[in-house]
């Protein structure tokens, strides 16, 4: 068969748009340096999404519990960071391997069950985390968060400054690797059998894909993508707290990936623009009860039906399937 | 020591009570609905409002409790629930968060984000002090209270599913909603009643909760995981199964709480997640029906 007709070699062929994208996403804390603060969170709550995405988006397995690797992530690197060297990138190293092992051991969770359990089981992953990092105090700080963490220069040269514009480069550069990683997961044929268990687990089942594997494998990867992303928002803000295990941020990164888009890499970066951007100017305009707005937000997305969003023109016609 | 198992009878009883709505509704429309201790909460707030503001007693805040929710709960399942019980899970999970949210918030901003406090009726205040020493057991009049109310409504609730007519159309509608609906069960109207049933109990349940379990806009965020743990251990097949489970739960959080507070709310979680890999679907499941 020749290459163009493989449907799996096209879509993982670079696009010139993907290769713009990325390069404006470099540019931006030089075009827009009064924000680079926000432009870090948009690239570590993006990276959060991504790493949701595969689990959710390519593996249809439904998650609350995705936070608790985000926090294990950053509670390792701070930790690190306080007790043993403040080198940023072995650090990120070093919380990308434990959460690693952390979902590695929760993957076995996750196996077995409906939906319902699954629910519960990572939910309470999450909730377990958060009572350890409020009961080790001694360790953590407990409900006061981890603070005082005096990070290094990046590859020993790149200090992070006050405006953050290194860390907006740190944090681009590695969702920048990651998102390459998972692009290349996805568009693989190991990332053909998620899709076929996402579609129907019996039929991927029946025709020898080892799902139980499968499962494993790609929860334990977004495990430690999740924790990376934890790593450098501990990283560039200096601050662990138990805010980061809270139920509403793996609610909030949901929403994101909704927002963006399941099964599509780009719906999660495409979704942290938004939400971020919207989360300013609600918060701005009302901020003791933004909340209210994501919820309404939430529930009118799922009436109209998340599938339309992104296809305006759909919305006054009366759908045929919906 | 058996007053920390008095006291953890109490406590299940009462997560039983507001937690067998939910139990239902996902056994018989497979909707995973996270905003159910929202109803709770709406409960719980419209008796501690008309006891402040209008000087209801207690006892009469009680059923209106139950009415409000009932009314909202019915509203909401023909305006807004009804269209998504064919939908992935996924968008009931996004749906019911959103309500949840939006829930908390309107709370926050009406009634304010102070913990409220309910005035019992002196009648309820004392405690009942029997045997000595190891073997004390001290009743508290208000939680005995719960738990005559909470045990009178299982006794009909049972009686409801078991013995009449209404009861054994849910029961067929749970086994197999198709099949049912085809023999001439409007599956409709038993799941809006069910629905409302299940608010309503909610609602009660959150009236009654109120001075022991605290009431604040965020009750329903805190309290969601321990109503899903009830249904998900319990199952959703029966209401043995999640009574058993709330039980089980209402002692071993008090418990837990009582000897081990350095580890709080650990065991429960812990618990959880053991039986839940142990048994996926539940404790207690009935062979036959639909899962």
């Amino acid at each position: 068969m020749k290459d163009s007709l493989n449907p799996l070699l096209v879509s993982r062929r670079w696009k010139p748009w993907e290769a713009v994208l990325w390069v404006v996403a470099l540019v931006s804390p030089l075009m827009l340096p009064g924000h680079a603060l926000i432009i870090n969170e948009i690239a570590i709550v993006a990276l959060f999404a991504v790493s949701l995405d595969l689990i959710l988006g390519y593996t249809g397995i439904v998650s609350l519990g995705h936070a608790a690797f985000f926090g294990m992530g950053a509670y390792t690197a701070a930790l690190f960071a306080k007790l043993v060297m403040p080198d940023p990138t072995v650090g990120l190293l070093v919380a990308v391997v434990v959460a690693t092992v952390l979902g590695a051991i929760c993957s076995m969770t996750i196996i077995r069950g409906s939906d319902l359990t699954r629910l519960m089981v990572t939910l309470g992953v999450g909730l377990i985390l958060m009572e350890l990092a409020n009961k080790l105090d001694w360790l953590t700080g407990g409900a006061d968060g981890l603070q005082g963490v005096v990070m290094g220069p990046v590859l020993g040269r790149f200090e992070f400054d006050l405006y953050g514009r290194t860390a907006a480069w740190y944090s681009i550069t590695v969702l920048l690797i990651l998102f390459v990683i998972a692009r290349r997961i996805v568009n693989s044929p190991f990332g053909a059998t998620l899709k076929a268990i996402r579609d129907n687990r019996l039929r991927a089942m029946a025709i020898g894909i080892p799902v139980t594997s499968r499962l494993a494998v790609i929860y334990t990867v977004a495990a430690g993508m999740a924790g990376a992303a934890g790593a450098l928002l501990a990283q560039t803000t200096g601050f662990a707290s138990l805010d980061l295990f809270e139920f509403h941020r793996s609610a909030d990164v949901m929403l994101i990936l909704v927002i963006g888009g399941t099964g599509w890499l780009y719906g999660g970066v495409a979704g942290a623009v938004v939400f971020k951007l919207m989360q300013d100017v609600i918060s701005a305009i009302t901020p003791q009860y933004w909340t209210f707005w994501i919820g309404l937000f939430l529930v009118v997305l799922v009436m109209v039906g998340r599938e339309r969003l992104l296809k305006p023109w759909t919305w006054f016609s009366r759908g045929g399937k919906a | 020591m058996l007053t920390i198992l008095f006291d953890g009878v109490a406590y299940g009883m009462l997560l039983f009570i507001l937690a067998v709505g939910l139990a239902v509704t996902m056994g018989l429309m497979n909707f995973i609905n996270l905003a159910h201790g929202a109803f709770a909460m709406v409960g719980g707030y419209i008796t501690v409002l008309l006891m402040q503001r209008a000087g209801i007693p207690f006892l009469v805040c009680l059923p209106l409790a139950f009415l409000g929710a009932a009314l909202l709960g019915g509203l909401l399942e023909r305006t807004l629930y009804r269209p998504l019980y064919h939908k992935p899970h996924l968008d009931q999970v996004l749906f019911s968060i959103g309500l949840t949210f939006m829930a908390v918030a309107s709370a926050d901003y009406f009634i304010g984000s102070t913990q409220q406090i309910v005035q019992l009726p002196e009648w309820l205040k004392g405690r009942t002090e029997i045997g000595e020493g190891a073997w004390m057991l001290g009743m508290g009049h208000y939680r005995l209270f719960i738990i005559a109310v909470c045990a009178a409504l299982t006794v009909g609730l049972q009686y409801v599913l078991a013995k009449t007519r209404f009861g054994s159309r849910l029961r067929a509608s749970v086994d197999d909603q198709r099949v049912a609906a085809g023999l001439g069960i409007n599956v409709n109207v038993v799941f809006l009643s069910t629905f409302a049933m299940g608010s309503g109990l909610a609602g009660l349940g959150g009236a009654l909760g109120a001075e022991v379990l605290g009431l604040d806009p965020t009750f329903p965020l805190k309290f969601m995981i321990y109503f899903l743990i009830v249904v998900a251990v319990g199952g959703t097949s029966s209401i043995t199964g999640p009574l058993l489970a709330a039980l089980l739960l209402g002692i071993a959080d008090v418990a837990g709480k009582y000897y081990i507070p350095k580890l709080g709310a650990f065991i429960v979680y812990c618990l959880m997640i053991a039986i839940l890999i142990w048994r996926p679907q539940g404790l207690f499941v009935r062979q036959g029906g639909k899962s």
